[in-house]
């Protein structure tokens, strides 16, 4: 066992902010490549004739969930030192569908706004500045929706733990979905651009 | 100069994706945590409130939160977002991508998409808050790693945005 590195004393916490910058010079670069920075790119998920959002996300889930698997059973890696973020069923379901509204309007989120901002486009930095606003003012109006806030806690909850099967199967599941995402999604780009004609 | 050549096409969404599960799969093992974004303006949001009244950002328990709470991890989440910074704009300079302009549908006026991306931000803000976390730190992040709240957030967030998308569909054609 000696990963995560910052757990196990490999790393102090200058080491962490220098980690974090090089995670996310990576990070930047991979959506850059993607051209998850065009909000073009990204509505073509929702007229559903470019369906590379679905693709880059998924095949990066897939990488990871299956890098954090083979990691942790081959005892690299202690996967109950990686922070887990809590479930709260209803206020991540209502939050998500906020959130989802913001994102086809703004055609960007918040990451992929940074990244148009820095490649220079001026809807990103419009999404940044309407990104800061509107975490100020509902981080201001939290204390009114605090009841609901904290509502249907389940702590670090996941899907073998709800489903009461083991996280292999899960694994496999969500690879098979993914699978076959995969292999409809030029069908239905295919579909959605002859509709448009 | 490149910035005279052609923009170079961008990466097979595959190989970016791979290469992207790569970073995130690197995070978790390097420093225990995935990626975020929102965190980032979370904590930006607090240290502006804290600079203009320290005693209303210590009474207000989410911006106290991000202050002193998340310790040495809330400046990771600035750091790794200015590194996002630095990174989307290297990449674009070596591909030729770097251009000043507002994209926009050829419908949609230059104040008109700055509105909508101005108010879509927003909006994404409140989201971000109540979900604790945007397509980063609960997509992409949570989804790696099997979290209930973060599979529903992922489902609530493509709905919401699809039915957004087909009531404005003139926007972007």
């Amino acid at each position: 066992m000696t990963a995560p590195f910052s757990e196990f004393g490999m790393l102090g916490p200058r080491g962490v902010l220098v980690a974090g910058f090089v995670i996310g010079v990576a990070f930047g670069a991979c959506l850059e490549r993607a051209g998850l920075g065009s909000a073009r790119k990204l509505m073509g998920q929702f007229n559903l004739k470019d369906l590379a959002v679905f693709k880059v996300m998924f095949s990066a889930i897939v990488t990871a969930m299956l890098g954090l698997f083979w990691l942790s059973k081959l005892g690299v890696l202690d996967i109950s030192r990686v922070y887990l973020p809590e479930t709260f069923l209803i206020p991540q379901l209502v939050g998500g569908a906020i959130f989802g509204i913001g994102f086809a309007l703004a055609g960007l989120c918040p990451g992929t706004s940074c990244v148009a901002a820095a490649t220079g486009r001026g809807d990103g930095l419009a999404a940044m500045i309407g990104m800061l606003a509107g975490v100020l003012a509902m981080g201001a109006a939290l204390p009114t929706f605090q009841r609901f806030f904290t509502s249907t806690a389940r702590g670090g909850f996941t899907i073998p733990s709800a489903l009461g099967v083991s996280e292999g199967v899960v694994v496999l599941g969500i690879v098979a979905i993914a699978v076959a995402g995969f292999a409809i999604a030029p069908r239905i780009e295919r579909h959605a651009a002859r509709a448009r004609e | 100069m490149s910035d005279s050549n052609p923009p170079r096409p961008y990466a097979d969404p595959y190989i970016a994706g791979v290469a992207l599960g790569l970073v995130l799969l690197a995070a978790f093992v390097v420093v225990g945590r995935g990626l975020g974004a929102s965190g980032a303006f979370a904590s930006v949001a607090a240290s502006t409130v804290d600079a203009v009244s320290s005693t209303s950002a210590r009474s207000n328990g989410f911006f106290a939160d991000h202050l002193d709470g998340g310790g040495p991890l809330r400046d990771w989440l600035v750091v790794e977002l200015l590194g996002v910074f630095v990174g989307a704009w290297a990449s674009a300079k070596l591909a030729g991508r770097l251009r000043a302009t507002v994209e926009r549908g050829p419908r949609t006026s230059v104040s008109g998409r700055l509105l909508a991306a101005g108010a879509g931000g927003a909006v994404m803000g409140v989201g971000a808050v109540l979900a604790r976390g945007c397509t980063s730190g609960q997509a992409l992040t949570g989804g790696a790693l099997l979290s209930v709240g973060s599979w529903l957030f992922i489902a609530a967030a493509f709905a919401a945005a699809y039915v957004v998308a087909i009531l404005r569909r003139g926007a972007w054609s």
